[in-house]
């Protein structure tokens, strides 16, 4: 285990060394530069070219990036707040931390939420239960989170005044409850259907059964048995939510105001904005690189079949 | 096989529909009848072997007798106690029948559990009827089941993949056996596994039975197999039973046409002999279960059937002392 997981470490910074090449050469394919503006002369973008310096050879400019980022200095931002250093953009004010707290959230609530509805629709297959959550689960996958927020906003903000239109940093339990259910309500809906599907395929297996056969009371049977034979497609689905579900927090934050990191994404490449284009590459893809290697460790535990070094067996 | 015969199960016209889903709403619901008003009975320490062709309803019979399907109506009674009865409205928790009445599957790959360990498999119905007082006594138990069935202690901690399906299907035998039964029903244990293997279950079935003191109920498509390992045997077409017998009096003196034609297709060891056999041949398909033939079931096949056939259902009757068959002829 120790070993396997040293090994995807090793793997995961080859990796994540190789997005940074296929980012630098997609930034730098980009026309445009990040300081030509109406104003700007020819000799200005010289200037600052040579300031940042953007002036030298590409692969320097690459050496650059990863010698600083093996030190742990992400640079200093081209156009946003100028200047000041990417990881006071980032990192400063709790804007992180403020997106992963509501990404974490959602995505608890996501699991907490989705698979006991899968499990109650497989169960309940073909009754009125089952209908309803069908129903509303495909209505959940289909509308888009803009559409669910807003209607959210108006409903319990504008019209009932239950819960406050803007939301900020996220001070108090009322500020979260919009903002986690538009963001969570798509990934609780297709995690009832995933566990649905799987599940019904679970519970028409032959040991399900023999475990009825041996007297296994009902809810230990959908428990022990049908649920963790249906998780293994689920579990698949949450790496790359986790990576989603952050970067879809752009609309819900700018919905519910929120200052969080969702914006910086969108804003760095329109700016051409190189160091926090970058870093927060970097910083997402690191994210789905971690959630994987998570994943893979809570096959083994779902599925003592599955060996992870590769070598047993 | 004792003298005196007392009756551990007995079902009477037990029947089991299942619902069919149609496309249209408004048709009338539809149902297949896969078990069709069956009795029998069966006696303590026996065999009773069921044959009948692909889709006459055999497993289902079984699984219905164990309740793992609910019937659709009749009467089950076990030992005395009816657990099932649709009449009077009887239909007991099942939990402490569990452990008198088990079952051993078709498919070992398929029944077992791919998440658990063959002890856990095993171990998992001494916890629910808790059994074992502690972990060691647990432990020794699962070491005990397994040699049982000829699988040695370290098998324990292996997963149901890593056995062959000779291999599995013991493990499947001494899951059922943990709880120590009185009743098992054998749902064609033997028919997913190579000829090779076969005789060998069948040999540790008969000699686990003399040492336990189980009843069997063994289901398998393959009558010389049954033959083999019964005592009694029944003869399935469509749902329903047609004959019942002791095993040497239906192999050697059938009276129901389809018994008859069932033993004319089973394969002689001696090639003279099987070259001048006559066998009979069925024309046409098995009717569908949806929409059953009025009258005798088997009548739109048999080569003798009347009129009487063609509108009559025909009753299970005594036709010699302990032989009875369902047919108007």
């Amino acid at each position: 285990m120790a070993v396997y997981v040293i090994k995807r470490i090793v793997v995961s910074i080859m990796t994540l060394l190789l997005i940074m090449c296929i980012t630098f050469l997609l930034m730098n394919a980009i026309p445009g530069s990040p300081f030509l503006t109406e104003k700007s002369t020819p000799e200005m973008i010289e200037r600052a070219n040579a300031k940042y310096g953007l002036d030298k050879p590409l692969y320097v400019q690459l050496f650059n990036y990863v010698k600083n980022y093996a030190r742990g200095d992400l640079g200093t931002s081209l156009k946003m707040q100028e200047g000041t250093s990417v990881s006071t953009i980032l990192f400063g004010q709790g804007k992180f931390e403020l997106s992963i707290k509501l990404g974490v959230i959602s995505l608890l609530l996501a699991v907490v939420v989705g698979i006991p509805l899968g499990c109650i629709a497989a169960y309940n297959r073909g009754k009125w239960v089952d209908g309803f959550l069908r129903v509303m689960t495909t209505v959940g996958v289909a509308v888009p989170t803009f559409v669910l927020a807003g209607l959210l906003l108006i409903g319990f903000a504008v019209n009932l005044h239950w819960l406050p239109t803007k939301s900020n940093s996220l001070p108090d339990f009322k500020s979260y409850v919009m903002p986690v259910i538009s963001l969570s309500f798509y990934y609780t809906c297709y995690v009832a259907k995933l566990t649905r599907t799987s599940m019904l395929d679970a519970i028409n297996q032959d040991y399900i059964r023999t475990a009825r056969a041996k007297g296994v009371k009902t809810r230990m049977l959908i428990l022990k048995h049908a649920l963790r034979n249906s998780l293994i497609p689920v579990i698949t689905y949450l790496g790359p939510v986790m990576a989603g579900i952050i970067t879809g927090s752009f609309v819900v934050e700018s919905t519910f105001s929120i200052p969080g990191l969702g914006k910086y994404f969108v804003q760095s490449v329109l700016n051409r904005d190189y160091p926090v284009i970058m870093a927060t590459t970097v910083i997402l893809s690191a994210l789905v690189i971690f959630m994987n290697l998570v994943v893979d460790i809570a096959y083994k535990i779902v599925d003592p079949r599955i060996t992870l070094t590769g070598k047993e067996d | 096989m004792s003298s005196e015969r007392t009756p551990l199960i007995q079902v009477e016209n037990l029947r089991k529909y299942f619902p069919v889903k149609g496309t249209n709403p408004f048709e009338k619901k539809k149902y297949v009848q896969a078990v069709e008003s069956v009795s029998c009975t069966i006696y303590r320490g026996e065999t009773l072997g069921i044959v009948g062709e692909s889709g006459c309803g055999k497993t289902t019979f079984g699984r219905t007798v164990l309740r793992l399907y609910e019937p659709t109506s009749g009467r089950i009674v076990y030992d005395g106690v009816p657990i099932y009865d649709s009449e009077k409205k009887i239909s007991v928790n099942m939990l402490p029948y569990r452990r008198k009445m088990q079952i051993i599957f078709q498919d070992p790959s398929a029944s077992l559990d791919p998440r658990m360990t063959v002890g856990e498999i095993v171990g998992e119905a001494l916890d629910i009827h808790r059994l074992c007082r502690g972990k060691k006594e647990r432990a020794e138990r699962i070491n005990e089941l397994l040699n049982k069935v000829g699988l040695n202690t370290e098998h324990a901690n292996r997963f149901p993949h890593e056995f062959s399906g000779g291999q599995q299907q013991r493990v499947g035998i001494a899951r059922a056996l943990a709880v120590d039964p009185e009743f098992i029903v054998c749902d064609e244990p033997i028919s997913a596994l190579d000829v090779s293997i076969q005789s060998q279950v069948v040999n540790m079935l008969e000699d686990l039975q003399n040492e336990n003191h189980l009843t069997y109920l063994f289901i398998a498509h393959d009558i010389s197999v049954v033959r083999h390992i019964s005592n009694r045997i029944g003869v399935m077409y469509l749902g329903q039973m047609v004959e019942l017998a002791d095993s040497y009096e239906l192999c050697s003196q059938p009276v129901h046409p389809y018994t008859k034609t069932l033993l004319s297709a089973v394969p002689l060891p001696d090639p003279v002999k099987s070259r001048a056999r006559q066998r009979i041949l069925l024309e046409g398909e098995i009717p569908s279960p949806l929409n059953p033939p009025k009258g005798c079931r088997f009548h739109t096949r048999c080569p003798y059937a009347t009129d009487r056939c063609r509108e009559e259902t025909p009753q299970l009757r005594e036709q010699a002392p302990g032989h009875f068959v369902a047919c108007h002829l």
